[in-house]
């Protein structure tokens, strides 16, 4: 039988537990997204108060125990928050691998206190070593690889594919490191050089783990880092035998696992692909290709102003470089003095658009555009054919037509129809291709027409040309 | 195998199978925000740090379990605020006006 505290607290973490699945449930729809958010922190500082309830009946806290989490809990909840609060949505995927950083870290560190904790030279219980030794590797990943993923997505570290001679070979090494710290750990007696080698492997995988990655492919490796978080805390949860880490964290693995997939086949890529790394070129030189095709129609901020006075619908379809260029105040103001006009607004959001699956619609919510205007691929694709002008700002692969032809580099991947748009309006600051590295069939066709700017820019210049024929 | 890690066994694999079914009904135009609060869910090893930090005896361990709470804190803490902020964008009432750079936390 359990004491009445530990059935208790153990009630507690279940309900803490459902809060987090129903939560995520919630998560499915906007309506009740937030709510979904906000039931899952109540659950959160449910477990919180509970695990400070068992250690105060327990009474076994020394005075700088207590100390130690207090002030730990108050400056990291302060940077937390502060962060949070101030960062900026165009730079919302490197604190998200920010927080896979601390995560990992965090699960790490008590894998490493709890072998510790051990005496040295014992032999530790398969229940015990398998769990302690997979939240210290992972951990250790996690740690490393999401602060690469953070430095990388914030241009601290260049956002292209860092590659040298001897990598594959280190990598090999290192995953042999890793698997022999396993059989290590689990089958022989504990020594502290065992931890250190297992923990240096870690490292040092995550760091060849993000290195080799381009910058348009680093989302897809952030959700997989929050997968590999999740699984670390669950780990942790087996070390401490503590169910409310074991069950959250499966359930971010999972998540993460399905996200990370569904990322992946948006961009028609395997997952063993982008990890093999040096295929995304990143995307923050646009270095001008130069090899202008001589069909590519050339337009002014001026025409494009006449199309859109004159248009009864029009879509917009934003991509990576609208983010880049923090460009959604702009299109925002576009929209509203179209659809001020009594001209209909509508915006193309493929899965990928932005810097990670669904960002364009964090981006484009900051600036007040109605959720009902935001049209997920099937529902935008039905809209096309009626559609007077597409205006694509900084959006690439995923308008090329070449997706519906055999053996291109983008064969299959789900697009958006926009040819199939009567006029089409490309604003994009070079002829530079996409992270295929393929030429986009769009811009040569007949119907479209190519404005060379940066989107910010270009953007205040359609808006001023607009307003004029609008308001004559 | 002890009965103890059959349970936390059979806890995980679960939990596993829930996680994969509650997401893959979610639309892409909620990912970015989901992924943020899978993220503060995560955060959720504070706990295990808390519990760490209480028992921590020896300046080693006291190190130790300073960092797991200080990250975990950054974590749960951050998670939540985010993802809560962002959600709001989402939520707010319909109107047009472009001037909303730094809102989301302000009511």
């Amino acid at each position: 039988m359990m004491s009445p505290l530990t059935t208790i607290v153990s009630l507690s973490y279940l309900v803490s537990a459902a809060c987090y699945v129903i939560g995520l449930h919630m998560m499915r729809t906007p309506k009740t997204a937030r709510n979904g958010n906000r039931l899952s922190a109540v659950g959160m500082l449910l477990a919180v108060i509970m695990t400070f309830i068992v250690v105060l009946v327990k009474h076994e806290t020394s005075m700088t125990g207590w100390i130690i989490m207090l002030v730990g809990l108050v400056i990291g909840v302060a940077y937390g928050a502060v962060k949070a609060r101030t960062v900026q949505m165009t730079d919302m995927p490197q604190l998200v691998s920010l927080f896979n950083a601390v995560g990992g870290g965090a699960a790490a560190a008590i894998g490493i206190y709890d072998y510790l904790t051990q005496p040295t030279g014992s032999h530790l219980a398969l229940a015990f070593s398998l769990p302690v030794i997979l939240d210290l590797l992972i951990g250790c990943v996690t740690f490393s690889g999401s602060l690469i993923a953070t430095g990388k997505l914030s241009g601290k570290i260049s956002g292209k594919p860092i590659t040298f001679p001897g990598a594959k070979l280190l990598n090999g090494i290192v995953i042999i490191v890793m698997l022999a710290s396993i059989v290590l750990t689990v089958g022989f007696p504990t020594a502290p050089w065992i931890l250190i080698m297992t923990i240096v492997a870690g490292l040092v995988f995550g760091l060849l783990m993000a290195m080799p990655i381009g910058g348009a492919d680093m989302p897809v490796v952030v959700s997989l880092l929050n997968a590999f978080t999740g699984l670390a805390v669950a780990m942790a949860g087996f070390v401490i035998d503590n169910q409310v880490l074991i069950i959250a964290g499966a359930l971010v693995g999972a998540a993460g696992t399905i996200l990370t997939l569904q990322m992946a086949a948006a961009m028609n890529r395997s997952v063993a692909n982008i990890l093999a790394g040096g295929f995304g070129t990143g995307d923050f030189g646009a270095t001008a290709a130069d090899d202008v095709p001589v069909n590519v129609k050339e337009t002014t901020a001026d025409d494009i102003g006449v199309q859109l006075a004159y248009a009864k619908n029009v879509m917009i379809v934003p991509g990576y470089g609208l983010a880049a260029a923090q460009a959604q105040h702009e299109v925002a103001e576009l929209a509203k003095l179209l659809t001020d006009n009594g001209i209909n607004v509508n915006y193309a959001i493929h899965p990928v658009a932005g810097r990670m699956p669904g960002h364009m619609n964090v981006l484009l919510a900051e600036v007040n555009v109605p959720y009902d205007q935001m049209k997920q691929l099937e529902e935008a694709n039905a809209m096309f054919e009626n559609t007077d002008v597409s205006l694509v700002i900084g959006a690439n692969d995923v308008t090329n037509p070449a997706a519906r032809k055999p053996n291109t580099a983008i064969t299959g991947m789900p697009i958006l129809d926009v040819d199939k748009s009567k006029s089409i309006v490309i604003i994009k600051r070079s002829m530079s291709t996409g992270y295929a590295g393929i030429q986009n069939e769009l811009f040569s066709n007949d119907k479209s027409a190519m404005f060379f700017s940066d989107a910010k820019k270009g953007l205040q210049e359609i808006v001023a040309a607009t307003k004029e024929y609008l308001e004559q | 195998m002890s009965q103890e890690l059959y349970t936390n066994l059979a806890i995980f694999v679960l939990s596993l199978l829930v996680g994969f079914e509650v997401i893959s009904k979610i639309p892409s135009t909620l990912h970015t925000p989901m992924m943020s609060g899978a993220n503060a869910i995560h955060g959720v090893v504070v706990v295990g740090s808390i519990l760490i930090a209480l028992e921590a005896k020896g300046p080693l361990f006291d190190v130790i379990a300073f960092i797991a709470v200080v990250l975990g804190a950054i974590n749960v803490a951050g998670g939540y605020v985010v993802t809560d902020r962002m959600l709001t964008m989402f939520s707010k009432p319909k109107r047009a006006n472009t001037d909303a750079e730094k809102d989301g936390d302000a009511k």
